[in-house]
């Protein structure tokens, strides 16, 4: 039936523009007096007219009697037809139809950049409900303070900080990798580097960027982690098979290109009066970079590490993949642990019973994590907006 | 101090100029880390997925007999039984039932699908005899790929007497070739050297020879393994009776088809992407028919007509905040909005076509208003100047150079929601679905996920599978970024 609908709503759409265009082509080719707007607007506002009828039709009638109905497709025809007859008489020679025209499209586009704003309404929501249901069943005070998490046994115990434990690990060992790493990439390609060297680092980050984090925790899971394991276990280290070690490093790899180009933009955002400046006292150009570029460029870089932890703490497949289960609390990058993230996919994936603590669990983790990443983004783009402003 | 400035302090200067140099180098390194890195993984998986682009089928001989095959109704034949009884005729010293299994194990249960599908197409040949290529199950194909066995066949380059005792079997003579745990291949038969004790070597049959012949050097050979047999996948016997029909010449290497032709399955050797990619174009379809609209308006809207208040500020912040969202939010958001509240079906496209909309629309709006930006104000000066209307300027000349740019930003925004694996997992598309779906609304899974999926499986040959679905994700990216930085130089214009 949707299929139907969606065809009936097209078709009106299609007549409804000639039908209007046809009826104000009319009254020019007829009378001698000018038309207020051209006949293709009169052909646009009909066709919009009959769109909107028809479909608020569809709508409607698919909340009250389903997607499935018969009715659906008859009713936004029917409807559709009447709004296109019921705008007919309205054509006329003065009728300002560009404006009404230009009316409608400026809701339609007003409506449009509000999705943005209904997508973060909708996971406040659907996050925080859920939420509240799982802490009328557990305290919040186990939630935050509880050093055992076991959700699945019983009696099952909800506490949060092996994850937090477990989170912050991997994170500081993916920013310990790839904070040098991407600020001295970032350095070399905006000070170093020629022209053309640059035209292929730069796709070359982009590539590495791009590489879907499901292969890179195939990368981590299976290449990186025996690799870590065998050359612990020639130095006599017991390593385990998910360390958190492995899943740090190729998070860290990851996150190289973003800071990279996020630390790129920042340096070349820099007058180069300030380069000059230090130049004419003699300075060298790495001196420069030390003392001078990357002072005036601290607030930048700083928003840059925020918005790759932030990415860090979210990230998902990678530590699916390549981390442990268990929640162990643990600050041994060599020892299995768990992410926040790791549990949500874990908890959710499989049997879904919306009234269990366990399945409740993984949306309060989703909605601390949002948190956490709301305010680190948050932070940071305004310390971004705030120095671009400075320079410009 | 003044005075040692104005000489200048050559040996300051010297660890100046030496700290530069090391600087830079510092900062090539990084750069190299990252490119290593990013070689070695290519490299890495590509090695991995190379086995799997291959498939090996014995070559057997059927003899369609009208009495076992009803030609009337070629669908409802014992292909399975036949092809069984062919593969055995090849082994006539099998007669052990365990034995018998095993050696049937080797063929996939695909195979008689294949030779199915054959004889209806083609049902001339019912009542012939014909040669027909049978698939080799996941075990038995991978050891016939380099790098996952480890059998070394050597020419017996000594004369050894054979002597049987009951079941045992004696080798005398110059032994000095043998080991233990080694099989000597002669005489129509396999033995595995059991002992080896002052020149006389025990040995147990794998295959029973035909007769009791002396060895003289070239009548044998030695096959070591050297794994034992635990370790292996392919037991001793099975390896005797692959090489047979390796040196039969009855082994056939073929380019794997059926991994892009087949859905996903149980059987390595059968499973497909078919189905992934298929799933990945449905909900690609839906993802884009939704993004780039919803995008592209709202940025012509922010960037173009709308006021500079409040409202518009919480609106770009709310976007710029959005595209940072850990994707496994999004994952929530549409297992509690789309799936529980609206009650859409479970691992559908259609959800996550949604999903992967919500997700990729700030990427297309801030990529587009980017795009628009750059448009240079004249061009709109110019036609407000001779009577356009507010809108007809942005929608006759300002958007239509901005196309090349909002296309850019879109292709990028695809990479990025094909790529996408943690919010699917939320909506339920990780169920193990054999058919290829046919709508919107059917179960399916994407490319991503069925490379979780699949490694995830114990299988080794699975591991291979997901290295290739991996190459093959890989490539589409490849391509889509390609495409993306054509148009961007193609079409890119300096104001």
């Amino acid at each position: 039936m949707t299929a139907w609908t969606l065809l009936i709503i097209a078709a009106l759409t299609v007549t409804g523009f000639f039908i209007g265009r046809a009826r104000a082509q009319g009254l020019r080719n007829a009378g001698a007096a000018r038309l207020h707007s051209l006949p293709t607007y009169h052909g646009l506002l009909m066709a919009s007219m009959g769109f909107a009828a028809a479909c608020v039709t569809t709508l409607a009638v698919a909340y009250v009697a389903g997607p499935d109905s018969m009715i659906m497709p008859a009713a936004a025809a029917l409807l559709g037809t009447s709004a296109i007859a019921a705008s007919h008489p309205l054509i006329t020679r003065e009728f300002r139809a560009r404006n009404c025209f230009e009316y409608f499209v400026m809701l339609v586009l007003i409506a449009c950049s509000g999705v943005a704003i209904l997508t973060t309404i909708g996971i406040v929501f659907s996050v925080l409900f859920e939420t509240l249901a799982f802490f009328r069943e557990v305290s919040v005070i186990e939630f935050l303070f509880g050093t055992h998490w076991a959700p699945t046994s019983t009696p099952a115990s909800f506490g949060f900080i092996p994850l937090l434990a477990g989170t912050l690990l991997i994170t500081l060992i993916a920013i310990l990798v790839a904070g040098p790493l991407g600020l001295l990439s970032a350095i070399y390609m905006a000070e170093y580097s020629s022209r053309s060297l640059r035209g292929v680092l730069k796709p070359v980050l982009e590539i590495l960027a791009g590489v879907p984090t499901v292969v890179l925790g195939f990368f981590a899971a299976l290449t990186v982690a025996p690799l870590i394991r065998n050359s612990g276990e020639a130095f006599g280290l017991a390593v385990a098979s998910e360390s958190a070690l492995a899943a740090g490093l190729v998070m860290g790899m990851m996150i190289v290109p973003l800071i990279s180009s996020l630390a790129d933009d920042i340096i070349n955002a820099v007058p180069q009066s300030l380069r000059d400046g230090s130049y004419a006292m003699g300075a060298t150009k790495s001196e420069t970079i030390k003392r001078v570029v990357l002072p005036a460029a601290l607030p930048g870089i700083v928003s840059a590490f925020m918005l790759a932890i932030s990415r860090a703490i979210g990230e998902t497949m990678i530590v699916v993949m390549a981390a442990g289960l268990a929640a162990n609390l643990s600050f041994n990058p060599l020892k299995a642990v768990t992410t926040i993230t790791v549990q949500i996919a874990t908890l959710l994936v499989g049997d879904q019973e919306f009234d269990s603590a366990k399945t409740l669990s993984a949306f309060a983790l989703g909605f601390v994590l949002f948190c956490f990443t709301l305010v680190l983004n948050f932070v940071a783009l305004r310390i971004v907006q705030r120095y671009r402003e400075q320079y410009d | 101090m003044i005075d040692k400035f104005q000489k200048g302090d050559p040996a300051r200067l010297a660890k100046r100029y030496s700290s530069e140099r090391r600087f830079q180098a510092y900062g090539a390194a990084a750069l190299a880390i990252s490119v290593l890195f990013l070689a070695y993984l290519i490299i890495d998986i590509g090695i991995k997925a190379w086995p799997s682009f291959f498939e090996h089928r014995v070559v057997l001989q059927f003899n369609l007999d009208p009495g076992k095959i009803d030609f009337t109704n070629v669908q409802k034949g014992d292909f399975t039984g036949l092809i069984k009884d062919s593969l055995r005729a090849l082994f006539p010293t099998v007669t052990d039932r365990a034995d018998k299994k095993n050696l049937t194990a080797l063929l996939s249960v695909g195979a008689a699908d294949d030779l199915r599908d054959q004889i209806v197409a083609n049902p001339s040949s019912i009542g012939t005899t014909v040669n027909a290529g049978a698939l080799l199950s996941d075990d038995a194909d991978l050891y016939f790929k380099e790098g996952f066995s480890s059998t070394i066949k050597t020419a017996g380059k000594t004369n050894l007497q054979l002597a049987q005792t009951g079941e045992e079997y004696l080798f005398s003579g110059d032994t000095s070739q043998l080991a233990v745990g080694q099989i000597v291949r002669t005489n129509g038969g396999a033995l595995r050297i059991t002992s080896l004790e002052a020149g006389i070597a025990k040995a147990e049959a794998l295959m029973v020879p035909e007769n009791l012949n002396s060895l003289i050097p070239g009548s044998w050979d030695l096959l070591s393994l050297s794994e034992t047999e635990a370790e292996r996948s392919i037991d001793d016997r099975s390896t005797v009776w692959l090489e047979a029909l390796r040196d039969k010449g009855l082994i056939e290497k073929h380019f794997a088809w059926r991994f892009f032709t087949a859905g996903d399955s149980r059987e390595p050797e059968l499973a497909g992407l078919r189905g992934a990619i298929t799933g990945s174009l449905l909900t690609l379809i839906m993802t884009l028919s939704l993004s780039v609209p919803l995008g592209i308006a709202a940025a012509v809207y922010l960037e173009e007509f709308a006021p500079k208040n409040r409202w518009t500020e919480v609106i770009e912040v709310n976007i710029n905040n959005l595209a940072a969202v850990p994707s496994i939010i999004f994952g929530l958001l549409g297992l509690a909005v789309f799936l529980n509240f609206f009650g859409l079906p479970r691992s559908a496209p259609l959800v996550g076509g949604l999903v992967l909309a919500l997700l990729v629309l700030p990427t297309i709006i801030i990529a587009s208003r980017a795009a628009l930006n750059a448009v240079p104000p004249s061009i709109k000066e110019a036609a407000l100047g001779v009577g356009a209307s507010h809108q007809q300027a942005v929608f006759h000349h300002v958007l239509p150079l901005a196309v090349p740019g909002i296309l850019t930003g879109t292709i990028l925004g695809v990479a990025r929601a094909l790529g996408e694996t943690a919010p699917l997992l939320m909506i339920g598309m990780v169920a193990f679905i054999v058919d290829v779906p046919k709508g919107f609304t059917e179960a399916a899974t994407v490319l991503p996920v069925q490379i979780y999926l699949w490694s995830d499986l114990p299988e080794v040959a699975f591991q291979s599978r997901t290295a290739a679905a991996i190459i093959v994700l890989l490539v589409i990216l490849f391509c889509l970024n390609a495409v993306a930085i054509y148009l961007r130089k193609r079409f890119e214009r300096r104001w």
